[in-house]
């Protein structure tokens, strides 16, 4: 087989290392063992951590192509499994009308000459393993993750008037949810869980520093100190990890060589994206980086939504 | 509970003496232990467990847990159980198996005179400032050995208390002390926790040690169970469930516009099932009819005997105003007044509480919810825009402080509307002891019970259901 098996779970970190994902230690261990048990990963947590990430760095380290399926509500079977193509079906029936008994169209229509592969199924039958991304499975209603069930368990999809088809290679699948609703037992008993959460100060800054790899150390290590306090207030969307990202990369671009309360009140809005949270981050972490000029910040009142960063 | 019987074939069969039934027996024990704390362990998934067990070194600790973690904890709040049963688990089974084997730490510990009780209580202080687990770990022992040994009252939780305050570690702060005493400016509530915590296990260790024998296992109390949560986490829960309403509304097609609306020919079916006649679409297809989005109408009690749960309810009329454009809100206590502008305008949750709280005018004499009252003014107020497509929600918790239901009145208001819930804060328990009259309204509309956000996705299925019409 030309991909890639792992034999440790620390071979799996230092691949996804690698691949440029910085894996907690259950991501690793549970990476690995996806491999190694076929099973599917559920992986929860809030927005913006790397969960999607995830599913690209393994596909990377594991040297499969990915096959992503977006949900979404009213997502549905011909969406996501397969569909007959109806207009081939059709000019095969009209263009052989003539001398064709019914019978001989009809087993000739339904095959899998005229069936159009969505993802699930591409995944599937895909020659070469690969990583199936099931991206956001909490957006869909309860009876796509029925669906799912057969395909998660077994790795197999029945087609009424087809038959069974059987997966060709067996794809490392990875379901993803922000948590908005609660999954059904049966699914989650078909899967393995990691629960991915914001990361500890050190690991952050581990991360931010791999993609601004420029940025100075000191205001990395103070960019990510300041993202971790945000977090703590009580905002409508704390800041993510591709936020710091972000945000560092701003700060590269302007070139700012320390987050004074100027460079905070400017840039800001990488980070927070409503209203009211920039309020509440000017007026609670704002005025504390400058402890100096702070009585004259809060008179001045900081964080006008315009200020337009990178 | 049967206990599911462990194959007699080990599959770690090279381990003796780990037990009666060895270290699969104690697996099972364990996710028994789990299910006792109200985690869903299935059998497919203790089988799971095994099979993930064969793939890490399971003497690497932290690899041992997470590859059972993945496989029997398998929500965030399953996670926490996980970790403090399997805390209380191992630490258990490690405590028989030594006292089985007769290995004892006590031995090794150091006297009585040899500890100095001042620099003792500064050591630990600044071991929690620095959250070294490991010191806190041998500082617990220390302390133990200083103020708990002989005269321990049998009591663990009393023991615990006893020492912490012997050590003088309190929450706030104690200006007496010099300036170079971490105890100065009181001790943060969860690093004090944490000691405990320690304390009790060194505690139970020895009490493990001295007696041989285990001790009952202690239920996990609510407080550990929990997620720590707060009002704050909850007002973005409500968003967050509103939202789902509103994404669930908004996939359900738009609203009907009058009754002669046309139906739309799905092609895509249409085409399909002309193939059963040769291609010739004999049958149409059409898209389903979808329900029309609801035109609301809230009614929320904002009285003291709601006090707890009105915070809860603000949240969600402030939420459903993010969500809906045709919403009219009012709150109530004896009389009736619209705040629809209050939360158009004012995007922040506490600003529109305050204002609210500051001029609706509802309270008018006595504070107390009149609900008759608030039925006829409520009937005047709105009685010509009600009509068969509307749906109104009251959240209140139906006290009338026995004044007069006038359930006729209510009766009228649900006669005039398409549908009308009732949303009570109070548990199904307590409906219709006191002065609770739910039972005289509920004749009239669908109620439920919620006070937790869980139940309010109860209730925006039962929303957004499609009626038949």
């Amino acid at each position: 087989m030309p991909v890639r098996q792992p034999d440790s779970v620390s071979e799996v970190a230092a691949g996804l290392r690698e691949a440029g994902y910085l894996p907690g230690e259950s991501t690793a261990l549970v990476s690995f063992l996806a491999t190694k048990l076929g099973k599917p990963v559920l992986v929860e947590g809030p927005a913006g951590v790397g969960k999607t990430e995830l599913a690209k760095a393994l596909g990377r380290y594991l040297e499969r192509s990915l096959v992503r399926l977006q949900c979404y509500e009213g997502l549905d079977e011909a969406k996501a499994l397969y569909e007959w193509n109806y207009r081939k079906q059709l000019l095969r029936i009209q263009t052989e009308s003539d001398g064709t008994s019914w019978q001989d169209v009809q087993e000739d229509i339904f095959g899998e000459e005229f069936l159009l592969p969505r993802p699930l199924m591409t995944a599937i039958a895909s020659n070469d393993p690969v990583v199936l991304l099931i991206d956001e499975i909490d957006k869909t209603d309860q009876e796509f993750e029925a669906m799912l069930l057969e395909l998660l368990s077994d790795f197999q999809i029945s087609i009424p008037e087809l038959g069974r088809i059987d997966a060709k290679t067996q794809p490392v699948v990875l379901l993803t949810s922000n948590n908005t609703r609660e999954l059904t037992e049966a699914l989650k008993r078909r899967c393995l869980y990691l629960w991915l959460d914001y990361p500890e100060l050190e690991h952050e800054l581990e991360i931010v520093h791999l993609h601004a790899p420029e940025l100075d150390d000191t205001v990395a290590r103070k960019l990510v100190e300041i993202v971790h306090q945000v977090r703590e207030l009580d905002l409508k969307k704390p800041p993510s990890i591709a936020e710091s990202i972000d945000w560092a990369r701003a700060l590269l671009l302007l070139g700012a060589e320390d987050i004074d309360q100027d460079t905070f009140r400017d840039t800001m809005s990488v980070i927070v994206k409503h209203r009211t949270d920039l309020d509440t981050v000017a007026a609670r972490v704002g005025v504390k980086l400058d402890p100096a000029t702070a009585h004259a910040a809060s008179a001045r009142r900081p964080g006008s939504p315009s200020a337009d960063a990178a | 509970v049967s206990r599911p019987v462990p194959p007699s074939a080990a599959i770690y069969g090279g381990i003796p003496d780990q037990g009666p039934g060895g270290f699969d027996a104690q697996l099972l024990a364990f996710a028994e232990d789990l299910r006792q704390e109200g985690v869903a362990v299935g059998t497919s998934e203790i089988l799971d467990s095994f099979e993930a067990l064969n793939h890490v070194a399971w003497t690497d600790q932290s690899d041992f847990k997470e590859a059972l973690a993945a496989t029997l904890a398998k929500s965030p709040e399953d996670r926490r159980v996980f970790e403090l049963v399997f805390d209380r688990f191992f630490f258990r089974a490690a405590e028989a198996e030594a006292a089985r084997r007769e290995i004892n730490e006590s031995a090794t510990s150091p006297s009585d005179a040899e500890i100095n009780l001042d620099t003792l209580r500064q050591q630990i202080a600044a071991a929690l400032r620095d959250g070294s687990e490991a010191a806190l770990r041998d500082l617990a022992r220390l302390a133990i050995a200083a103020f708990g040994r002989g005269e321990g009252s049998g009591v663990l939780g009393v023991d615990v208390q006893r020492i912490r305050r012997a050590l003088g570690l309190r929450t706030e702060p104690q200006p007496d002390l010099p300036d170079y005493d971490p105890r100065q400016k009181g001790i943060p509530r969860d690093q004090l926790r944490r000691f405990e915590q320690h304390l009790r296990r060194e505690l139970e260790r020895d009490l493990i040690e001295r007696t041989a024998s285990l001790p009952p296992k202690r239920p996990l109390n609510e407080l550990d169970r929990a997620l720590p949560s707060g009002p704050i986490q909850d007002l973005a829960q409500v968003h967050k469930v509103v939202a789902q309403l509103k994404r669930r509304l908004a996939t359900q097609g738009h609203e009907l516009k009058g009754r002669k609306r046309h139906a739309h020919v799905d092609v895509r079916r249409t085409m399909r099932a002309s193939l059963e006649t040769g291609g010739v679409p004999i049958t149409l297809k059409y898209r389903p009819r979808r329900p029309r989005r609801p035109e609301i109408f809230v009614l929320c009690d904002v009285s003291t005997s709601v006090t707890s749960a009105s915070t809860f309810f603000l949240s969600v009329l402030h939420a459903l105003h993010d969500a809906f454009r045709k919403l009219r809100s009012f709150v109530f206590i004896e009389r009736i007044s619209e705040v629809t502008e209050v939360f158009e305008h004012e995007r922040d949750f506490r600003a529109a509480s305050e204002t609210i709280s500051r001029d609706a005018g509802v309270a008018d004499v006595s504070g107390y919810t009149d609900y008759g009252r608030v039925w006829e003014e409520f009937l005047a107020l709105i009685e010509d825009e009600l009509h068969p497509r509307a749906t109104v929600i009251v959240l209140g918790d139906a006290r009338t402080n026995g004044r007069p239901p006038r359930d006729d009145v209510f009766a009228a208001i649900t006669a005039k509307a398409g549908r009308t819930f009732w949303l009570n804060p109070e548990p199904r328990l307590y409906w219709n002891y006191g002065d609770s009259v739910i039972a005289a309204y509920e004749k009239h509309c669908t109620a439920f019970e919620c006070w937790r956000t869980d139940q309010l996705e109860e209730f925006v299925k039962a929303l957004t259901r499609p009626v038949a019409s």
